[in-house]
Formats: C-alpha cells, structure tokens, sequence
C-alpha cells in the first residue's frame, strides 16, 4: 500500500457501468514525513475520505476487493484515512493540511 | 519480495475491516548495500515487526493476504519474516 495526500476529485457521469456509484478522488503521493513525492492519480474510494485527508492506497487487482462482490474495473483504491503517523520515536501530525 | 526496514507505524482508524488487528507499518525498501531503493510503502504486519527491524517484504497480493491469513482482501504488501543474515558472492552488491 501507499500513502497520500487526497487533492482533489474528478467526477464522471458516463462511464463503465460497474463503476456506478463510485467516487474518483485525487492523491498526491506523500513521502513517509508527509511531503509531496511523485505523481497525482486517480483512486476509487472505500474509506468515505474527503479533499484533504491522508489516506493509504492499494494498487492492482486487489484493488476492487473492497467492493465485493461487484467487481469494478478500478486499479487503485483507498483503504484507510490515516490519523497519525509515528517516525521512529517522532509523531508526526495526519490529518487535513 | 524484498528487504526492507522498518523506519514507522500509521494509526488508522477508518479502514477496510480486513486491516483491523493488525499493525500498519511504513517499509523503506532496501537496495543490497543497505541503500533506499525507492519511496517507502504501508505494508500489513503479519510477524509483529517493529520500528528499526530489518524484514521482508511481500509486494504481491496474493502473497500478502495469505501472509496475514486475510484471503480476498485489499493488501498488497506485507512484512512477512525478519532478516538475520545476508550473504553475497564476492564482488556482488
């Protein structure tokens, strides 16, 4: 899985038909200490996370595992909002920002 | 799979109930001279590794989820053994 930053998100009415319903949000790729590294893609949801919030994602098929048993044609999906993340001995804050 | 430290943890509370009881540990994998070799990654614990470990890490999901004995899940990665000892060819590195 991958940590990120959600930017933003894209909507799309017409679409593949088991991709109803989804929600296409945008993730900054974040660096362990939270600042921005890589490209921005385009993840389904499973969390309900919002513009702002760290998240970590899954990437590949297992990526519509979390829509069981519908079986959208998704390669990257968020799994969890991240609230905090502990470097060695350090705290660092999540949350929005 | 791949050599790895573990360099952190994430608490999350929102997640895939497949995640639940499990920690979430932040990777960075390793290049055989001990070098980064890439971003560091969340990978699920499935043999109670902690902070500063050296370990090894499954970057399959199938691998993955059977690791932490979570069949048909959302995991990609996990930390599924430690390292004791590497040993190397003269002159490969």
């Amino acid at each position: 899985m991958y940590l990120g930053r959600v930017v933003g998100r894209v909507w799309s009415t017409v679409k593949d038909e088991n991709l109803r319903g989804q929600r296409f949000l945008i993730v900054q790729p974040v660096t362990p200490g939270l600042e921005s590294a890589g490209r921005r893609l385009i993840c389904t949801d499973s969390t309900g996370a919002g513009t702002g919030e760290l998240v970590y994602w899954v990437r590949g098929r297992e990526a519509s595992f979390p829509f069981h048993p519908a079986e959208p044609p998704t390669d990257t999906t968020i799994v969890g909002i991240v609230d905090s993340v502990h470097l060695g001995k350090n705290l660092l804050a999540g949350g929005p920002g | 799979m791949l050599i790895a430290r573990v360099i952190g943890e994430l608490v999350a509370t929102e997640k895939h109930p497949s995640h639940e009881g499990r920690k979430l540990l932040l990777v960075q994998p390793l290049n055989l001279d001990g070098s980064d070799r890439g971003q560091a990654v969340v990978a699920l614990d499935a043999v109670d590794a902690g902070v500063g470990d050296k370990v090894l890490l499954a970057t399959d999901g199938f691998s993955a989820m059977t690791a932490v004995g979570r069949p048909h899940s959302p995991i990609d990665m996990a930390v599924i053994g430690f390292i004791d000892h590497v040993d190397l060819l003269p002159g490969v590195s």
